[in-house]
């Protein structure tokens, strides 16, 4: 697959991104390639099949987390992309900046007990039919990822009408859960309204995520259950496929 | 044209827990000051505004609050504008 990942001042997570998918092109796509992109570039690199707008601090989270890098230049190539289809990948402080440019709805504030957490949490993927988890089996224990978190303002919220269409149109597609798959507050790292950990639009091609599953792409660094969603994008491209779910 | 200060305060919305806010309460009342409550926490941004009149002003700093300096989502805005002394004709 074609990957650019884009690089805004304060992004931490941009190189791992592109190492994981690197790693992942190794395995189902040698002829894959992946770009850096810079967050003044006015244009995207051509022909890409995803962008990842990776983990950070971009802009020192000034004002709030990524209302600053939504106006970067390459931000309107970027809902650009989204708007024609294209696969866009937001993971922790890019998931903060699909919501600020509205690509996402909500919005992710402080967590709940006011620190930055930083651990393993466990994700229940709730939808194995979308591009982002399509290499999970629907109905096996692997729906069940160990997935790291790093952030202080991982919360997320949306007004009740809100989150009320979210799950009505089945867009969340992570939730926090205990490591037996149980939904419960403890196993909430940071207050999200209902566990939620990652969403989708309605289209399915634009998607959200606070856990970084670009550092658990292999087992030797604690884990690969990220790799799920890399392999998942990797083989919904290889075929071309365009699993792009309808508004139900 | 005048020169006015705008003053804006930009707080989480009333139906979102402020957690900041909250931990505050509970060391006030810790101090015995009971009679405070509803501690909300906030920014407060400070601006230079430029304009004919104090109405353009505000007009002026609610569509940056619209798009910049606040997120309708989660947070709840307000403007106070303030004529400069010694503006300029």
């Amino acid at each position: 697959m074609r990957v650019g990942v884009v690089t805004f001042p304060g992004s931490n997570c941009d190189a791992d991104a592109r190492y994981a998918s690197e790693y992942t092109n190794a395995l189902f796509d040698a002829q894959g390639q992946v770009f850096r992109v810079w967050h003044k570039d006015s244009q995207l690199p051509a022909d890409l099949d995803l962008v990842i707008l990776p983990g950070g601090f971009s802009y020192g989270d000034y004002l709030r987390t990524g209302a600053i890098a939504r106006f970067s230049p390459i931000m309107e190539q970027v809902i650009q992309f989204a708007n024609g289809g294209g696969y866009v990948m937001g993971i922790c402080n890019g998931f903060q900046i699909l919501c600020e440019c509205g690509l996402l709805p909500g919005a992710l504030i402080r967590n709940t007990n006011l620190r930055f957490v930083c651990k393993d949490v466990y994700l229940r993927t709730e939808r194995t039919d979308t591009a982002f988890t399509c290499s999970l089996a629907s109905d096996t224990p692997t729906r069940l990822l160990r997935i790291p978190i790093a952030h202080g303002e991982g919360r997320y919220t949306a007004p009740p009408e809100m989150l009320d269409e979210l799950e009505g149109n089945n867009q969340v597609l992570f939730r926090y859960v205990d490591a037996s798959g149980q939904l419960t507050p403890q196993a909430n790292p940071n207050g999200s309204e209902r566990n939620i950990a990652g969403i989708i639009n309605k289209t399915g091609n634009v998607m959200g995520m606070m856990p970084h599953p670009e550092r658990a792409i292999e087992s030797a660094i604690g884990s690969d259950d990220g790799a799920v969603v890399f392999t998942s994008l990797a083989q919904t491209i290889a075929s071309g496929s365009q699993l792009i779910t309808s508004e139900s | 044209m005048k020169h006015y200060l705008a003053q804006v305060t930009i707080t989480l919305r009333t139906s979102i827990l402020d957690v900041q806010g909250k931990t505050v309460e509970h060391a006030l009342h810790a101090l015995h000051m009971p009679s405070m409550s509803n501690v909300r926490i906030g920014k407060h941004i400070q601006i230079n505004v430029h304009a004919p009149d104090a109405e353009t002003a505000k007009e002026q700093v609610e569509t940056a609050c619209m798009k910049l300096l606040a997120n309708p989502i989660m947070e709840d805005y307000s403007v106070t504008i303030t004529e400069l002394a010694g503006a300029m004709a």
